[in-house]
């Protein structure tokens, strides 16, 4: 393709480049990063591990009846082991166990990753605004956070649990009032090295307010350490969702994996015997865990490698 | 390409200190091999100072680094390196160990960085002697303390921290840790580059000094010509990792043969002179990529005197008395006059 | 792109404009912090920078020119004294600043990281006109930005990343963000310090050229001598928070007065002859500790051979350089002993004819 005639401080345009459209389409970089993801064997298990578990828990209403979940109405043997027309056994209601483990899974991930959305939106905004405005104001949040960092997180679920009842509610506060401090820290700590760029000063150069800055120059680049940091939470508020669930606080009428642990254990599974019933739980939880933790490392690691200079 | 040294000055013997053959050196890092220097040649007399300029990615740095084999240990390195007649790079390790710091010494680049945050600047300058020479601790403290006199910095500063000392102190530090074991050389790696003016010109005359009080030979590596300018016997100009030209400093910032080094030296104006006034000299474009195999001179997509013979093949470098470059354009290119 | 500027604005009668830029009585004190006491990085300054000039503020590390140029922009607000622009005062409000900066820019020393890893080229080179609403024509006028500092075609490179240019190119890029929001001033801080020897000739061209097509005058902050005799006309010699000399650069360069501009010169490498000076010892100077009088008495060579009397003079405190931009300044009580004392060596540095 022609260039116009140089001028002696031109810079040639790179020869191998095609041209482009005027303007960049925004969307570009998300596809070509979805890509880089994929890409990469862990990614690519744990996006396939995610979307198998999502895609499960928001059909299920397809193929799981109302009944079938009833203790009352449940048609199968009870606590039999795997057999034709049960593959995981019932439990002692005769309720498919595969059946509950499905239909767990929404409420597991739906608590996990409302409680998620909380500790990120409380965390990174309040790791930002002390990073930020680091004097007095800076101060006195890091002295909010410190708090709450000595607060005991089972003791508060349980009096949580007592003030506000039982239920998915208490046990998504719980689990992002004793979350939260960790993302704040971080944040806080990346938005300060960010903030020393020397980009920074160039935005308040060109006329930034702190508000533009915050938004436009601070949050993109500390968004990558958000969003890994995300996906490791969703792993663990799942796992804190799951104790405080087998520990009794939780929704004795909905059906969670954590339910499902307390259950069998206080039907006695385990003296009967009835591996079927205490295990894929526990295996749901561990894999949709591996899930978030391995998509978490993907995403680090193509973030990290966009940004490193050749 | 050889440039032949100056015995008769020198009266050190025939056999330069340091005669480095065809070095070429390859990093693989990742999937793509990068080339960093090819076939460089040098000789270095004792007592000698030698000045290698360059821009980043010229290689120069990977040539200082390569004659102690402080290389990573992905790169291939080929050629000779021959330091008091013995070939390093069939030395064994322990023979390696042995020549680093007794025999030849390196002033890193960035002293702050170089130093180990953690250790009192007197033990950094003891640790290479108590290696390296059987001495007692009373024995090597006291020599720290004769080093850091020797280099300005008061001797009871002995116990201090590094981030207890200026810039100026910490490149007087990693030169007196370079001194430590009485080496026959010395190389600095930009040595001056993140310091100031003033404080640039004091460790420049200290550097010159002790070199030259103590008969070490010095290899200095620049960006700056005016720093190698007014320190070095011989200059040696690098680009894309090859030699490009070499000769005695006066002539070659003087009376540069290669179009690089000519606009290497304009790049650096003389106060006063009505040419460079008002008129920056620069070069368009960029070094070339160190991945790529670059077919002909490396220089030849900047060079304003390119011609279509300079793209492909090998261009030799002609020597010319004491000095030699590799363009076309030096007298006796044609005439295959002393072609190496 | 801007629509002031169609023909290059003629360089300013000196003495008959208003300066675009300038700096009246200005201090900027860093409070103090463990272990070290108040520094006072910028201690009293006049300087002026008169329309279409390129003045070089030249010192080394500590004395102040990097906070300086930073107050010149409005990023530091000053202790005392005041900023104007175009002969207004500037004042520290929202929308004091916001209008300040349309026409006062900044470029820094390191390109790469002046850059947001994560904008590609074009929105950051449009980022000004984002942040100031100008949503207008916005593609068009990062295209034309893009020309105007040589990177053609501009296409070309908007959806590259920072990290995928070179030194020169990212500073190019630098300069075109800066140059979006059509400003008169450009205050750059050792602009091609980090840059390779052969690419700092183009961008230095490059501030040429800005200033012959749009007129832009410019502050350039550096260490480099060699930089001032190569785009400045004008140069002013900073140390320990205050201007010492200041002047054409002619004059400055070559027929030094001051102790410590002979000894900056006196500390330049020769690229023609292996010699090396020391002319100054001691270290650089701690701007939270001052010595008494005269910034530089502790390490003048001019005061050590002084006589007594003559000497102790320097213990007065410096003078502060007025305003007043063609003017030959310098800020020391026994200038003209030099010659009668110590005759110059850098004498040798005049040539017969030099000519603005």
């Amino acid at each position: 393709m022609s260039t116009p005639p140089a001028h002696p401080t031109d810079v040639a345009a790179p020869d191998v480049l095609p041209a482009e459209e005027k303007a960049p389409s925004r969307w570009v970089p998300v596809g070509r990063f979805t890509m880089s993801v994929l890409r990469m064997p862990s990614g690519l298990i744990g996006v396939i591990i995610l979307v198998a578990f999502t895609g499960l828990a928001v059909l299920a209403p397809l193929f799981i009846h109302p009944s079938d979940l009833s203790v009352t109405q449940a048609t199968g043997p009870l606590l039999a082991p795997p057999q034709k027309g049960y593959p995981l056994g019932t439990d002692q209601a005769g309720r498919s166990v595969l059946d509950l483990v499905i239909w767990g899974s929404r409420t597991s991930l739906a608590i996990g990753i409302l409680a998620t959305a909380g500790t990120m939106l409380i965390g990174a905004g309040i790791g930002l605004v002390s990073g930020h405005y680091e004097g007095r104001p800076g101060r006195f949040l890091m002295h909010v956070t410190d708090w709450f960092i000595a607060l005991p997180s089972l003791p508060l679920a349980i009096a949580l649990a007592a003030v506000i009842g039982q239920g998915a509610t208490s046990i998504t506060i719980a689990i992002v009032v004793t979350s939260w401090t960790g993302t704040a820290r971080l944040v806080r700590a990346q938005t300060l090295t960010v903030e020393a760029r020397p980009f920074i000063e160039r935005a308040r150069a060109l006329g930034a307010t702190d508000n533009q800055l915050i938004m436009r120059q601070v949050l993109p680049n500390v968004m990558p350490l958000i969003l890994v940091s995300s996906t490791l939470t969703v792993a663990g508020a799942i796992l804190a969702e799951a104790t405080l669930t087998f520990l009794g606080l939780g929704d004795p009428t909905s059906v969670s994996w954590g339910s499902m642990l307390n259950t069998a254990f206080m039907q006695g599974a385990v003296t009967a015997g009835a591996w079927w019933y205490l295990i894929p739980p526990g295996i749901a939880i561990l894999v949709i865990v591996l899930g978030f933790t391995l998509v978490g490392r993907a995403v680090e690691h193509v973030l990290n490698a966009r940004v490193q200079p050749r | 390409m050889t440039v032949p040294q100056r015995t008769e000055e020198r009266g050190t013997g025939t056999e330069p200190l340091l005669d480095v053959r065809g070095l070429t050196v390859t990093y693989r890092s990742g999937k793509e091999p990068v080339y960093a220097t090819r076939g460089v040649d040098l000789t270095l007399a004792a007592g000698e100072t030698l000045g290698m300029a360059g821009e980043s990615g010229s290689g120069k740095t990977t040539v200082a680094m390569s004659l102690l084999r402080l290389l990573p240990a992905e790169s291939t390195v080929t050629g000779e390196i021959r330091f008091r007649g013995e070939d390093l790079l069939q030395a064994n390790w322990g023979r390696m160990r042995a020549v680093r710091w007794a025999e030849a010494s390196v002033v890193f680049q960035g002293a702050m960085s170089a130093l180990n945050p953690v250790q009192t600047i007197g033990d950094q300058i003891t640790e290479p002697i108590l290696l390296h020479e059987k001495v007692g601790e009373k024995a090597a403290s006291a020599r720290a303390r004769d080093l850091l006199d020797s280099v300005g910095v008061p001797s009871r500063r002995v116990t201090s921290y590094p981030h207890e000392l200026s810039g100026g102190q910490r490149q007087r530090v990693m030169m007196a840790m370079a001194l430590a074991c009485d080496p026959g050389l010395v190389i600095a790696d930009e040595p001056t580059t993140a310091l100031d003016v003033i404080v640039q010109a004091q460790i420049l005359s200290l550097l010159t000094e002790l070199v030259r009080e103590r008969g070490i030979s010095l290899i200095m590596i620049s960006h700056d010509l005016s720093v190698l300018a007014s320190t070095c016997d011989k200059i040696a100009v690098m680009y894309a990792g090859r030699l490009v030209e070499t000769g005695p400093s006066r002539e070659v910032i003087g009376t540069p043969l290669h179009p690089y080094s000519r606009a290497l030296a304009g790049a650096f104006p003389t106060l006063g002179d009505p040419a460079s006034r008002l008129s920056p000299g620069g070069l368009p474009g960029d070094p070339p990529d160190l991945r790529e195999q670059i077919d002909g001179c490396p220089f030849a997509p900047r060079c304003p005197e390119v011609e279509d013979r300079c793209r492909s093949g090998v261009i030799p470098s002609v020597r010319l008395g004491d000095r030699a470059a590799a363009c076309i354009h030096v007298p006796g290119y044609e005439e295959g006059v002393d072609h190496v | 792109m801007s629509e002031h500027h169609d023909e290059p604005t003629p360089l300013a009668d000196p003495g008959v404009a208003v300066p675009v830029l300038e700096a009246r009585d200005l201090a900027i004190t860093f409070p103090p912090r463990r272990g070290h006491g108040a520094a006072r990085a910028v201690d009293g300054v006049n300087l002026a920078l008169a329309r279409g000039e390129v003045l070089a503020l030249i010192g080394e590390s500590g004395c102040g020119k990097s906070t300086l140029a930073r107050a010149l922009v409005g990023l530091v607000e000053p202790t005392r004294g005041e900023i104007h622009y175009n002969g207004e005062l500037l004042r520290r409000t929202r929308t004091g600043l916001r209008e300040f900066r349309r026409h006062v820019q900044l470029v820094l020393q390191d390109p790469y990281g002046a850059l947001n890893p994560r904008q590609n080229i074009h929105d950051a080179v449009a980022e000004g006109l984002r942040l100031h609403g100008q949503r207008a024509g916005l593609t068009r006028r990062v295209s034309e930005a893009l020309e105007q500092v040589g990177m053609r075609p501009p296409d070309h490179f908007f959806d590259r990343y920072p990290h995928q240019l070179s030194g020169g190119q990212q500073q190019r890029v630098v300069i075109a963000g800066a140059l979006t929001l059509g400003p008169e001033v450009l205050v750059a801080d050792e602009p091609v310090s980090s840059l390779d020897a052969s690419v700092r000739g183009e961008i230095l061209k490059l501030f040429l050229k800005l200033r012959d097509d749009l007129g832009l005058a410019a502050l350039v902050v550096s260490h480099d001598l060699g930089l001032a005799w190569n785009i400045a006309d004008r140069v002013a010699v900073m140390y320990l928070g205050r201007i010492v000399e200041v002047g054409r650069v002619e004059e400055v360069l070559l027929r030094p007065q001051h102790p410590y501009t002979r000894a900056l010169l006196d500390a330049v490498p020769s690229m023609s002859e292996q010699k090396v000076t020391e002319v100054l010892g001691g270290e650089p100077p701690d701007p939270t500790a001052m010595p008494q009088g005269c910034r530089f008495h502790p390490r003048c060579p001019l005061r050590a051979i002084l006589p007594e009397d003559k000497a102790r003079e320097c213990l007065a405190d410096m003078p502060v350089l007025p305003p007043g931009e063609d003017d030959r300044q310098v800020a020391c009580f026994h200038v003209d002993e030099w010659d009668r004392v110590a005759p110059q060596s850098t004498e040798t540095r005049d040539p017969s004819e030099v000519t603005t």
